[in-house]
């Protein structure tokens, strides 16, 4: 019971922080719960699709169905967590700036609040099938422990979803002003680890050049399978042993958003152009 | 499930035995690692360095497992009685760790030499 209880907290504690550091980089954006349990449920569902059709998609593509599949939400993660970053470096000093008259009347409207319910759909998704895999595997073989590993999964769900609500509530702790600017650099990180991952999966199915391998070895300081190196993994994309390509993608992923960011960024002007925002902001 | 685990423990050693004493290569050139009675055969692999390597995981329990290392970044689901290919390296000299995500106890080591 405690092996499964372990085994599908630590597949929900990566989707639980994704869902936490989303949750909080939407706070106090009307009908956002809407759009990321939305998100979650659609998650849920494909992830019993994939589990369903995980046979098909193994053998898809010439065995590499799992790593393309896989790959390519990953790489749709990331670039739906760049724009939520890049729109939030054009509106987000705003919001904060004044976060109950233009924030919640001028701004959030076109927040995109489906970019991040998608994220949190994919995250739901890649974690949500292998626990499905696992658990169907499980009650599959049947038999008396088959029970007692059934309750373990389900307290290893609730344990992965309070991690999630822990970083939630912590990055609530965070003034508001500095919020965005905190959620902003988690998801800039998140999308640069999304990608290592992505970069992985493609070189497994010699799609990419591995580009090396060892790169550095830390792993006699942090292993990632302890439980503090899978969560550096998850925030930071942290790997004690990492392949070239994931190191390319990695930085790439930084360069990219990082300087669209800067490109776009919102340059407060004193006396704006004639708009409704700068009446608001006087009256 | 300790009861399972003893009655295939000794099931295993023999097949590792027997994987120990079969070539590793398959005729495709892929190096194969059999999961049978909740272990892997052989253990401990012996991988060329210096080259990128196919390997072909084959489940021969009634379980799902998942192929997982962190060391050379693999992850990849194998389904009871399936097999999956995945490309590693080319690795340097040295012990890289693998395990069976879903049954963690179980682990071996690609040797890279």
């Amino acid at each position: 019971m405690l092996a499964t209880l372990i085994i599908v907290f630590r597949e929900v504690l990566e989707a639980g922080l994704v869902v936490g550091i989303v949750l909080a980089a939407s706070r106090g954006v009307p009908r956002r719960g809407l759009w990321i349990s939305g998100g979650c449920a659609a998650g849920l569902l494909g992830a019993v699709l994939v589990a369903g059709f995980a046979g098909e998609i193994a053998s898809a593509v010439e065995g590499f169905g799992q790593e393309l599949f896989n790959a390519s939400i990953l790489f749709a993660a990331v670039c739906m967590l760049g724009w939520h970053n890049v729109w939030m470096s054009r509106h987000g000093r705003e919001m904060a700036a004044d976060a109950t008259k233009i924030g919640r009347d001028v701004l959030d409207g076109t927040r995109p609040l489906y970019a991040l319910a998608l994220v949190c759909g994919i995250a739901v998704l890649r974690e949500g099938s292998e626990i499905v895999l696992f658990l169907y595997g499980i009650a599959l073989a049947g038999g008396s422990s088959a029970a007692s590993m059934m309750i373990g999964g389900a307290f290893g769900v609730v344990a992965g979803a309070a991690s999630g609500a822990a970083i939630y509530y912590g990055l609530l702790t965070i003034p508001l002003r500095y919020l965005f600017g905190v959620t902003s650099w988690l998801i800039l990180l998140l999308a640069a680890g999304m990608a290592s991952s992505g970069a992985a999966f493609l070189a497994a199915a010699d799609v990419l050049p591995a580009l090396g391998n060892n790169l550095w070895d830390t792993s006699f300081i942090l292993t990632e399978q302890s439980l503090g190196g899978q969560l550096l993994h998850v925030l930071i994309g942290y790997t004690a042993r990492p392949e070239g390509i994931q190191i390319v993608f990695y930085v790439a992923t930084l360069l990219a958003i990082g300087s669209l960011m800067r490109v776009f960024r919102h340059v407060p002007a004193p006396v704006s152009e004639n708009g409704s925002p700068a009446r608001q902001l006087a009256e | 499930m300790p009861v399972i685990t003893a009655r295939w423990l000794g099931l295993g050693a023999a097949f590792l035995a027997l994987g120990l004493a079969l070539p590793a290569y398959a005729d495709d050139g892929g190096i194969v690692i059999v999961i049978k009675g909740g272990h892997f055969v052989p253990s401990e692999v012996p991988v060329p360095a210096g080259q990128k390597v196919k390997l072909i995981v084959r489940n021969q329990d009634s379980t799902m497992s998942e192929f997982e290392s962190t060391d050379f970044h693999r992850e990849k689901a194998v389904p009871p009685g399936g097999e999956i290919t995945v490309f590693v390296g080319p690795l340097d000299p040295g012990s890289y760790e693998f395990f069976d995500d879903f049954h963690p106890e179980d682990r071996g080591h690609l040797v890279v030499k």
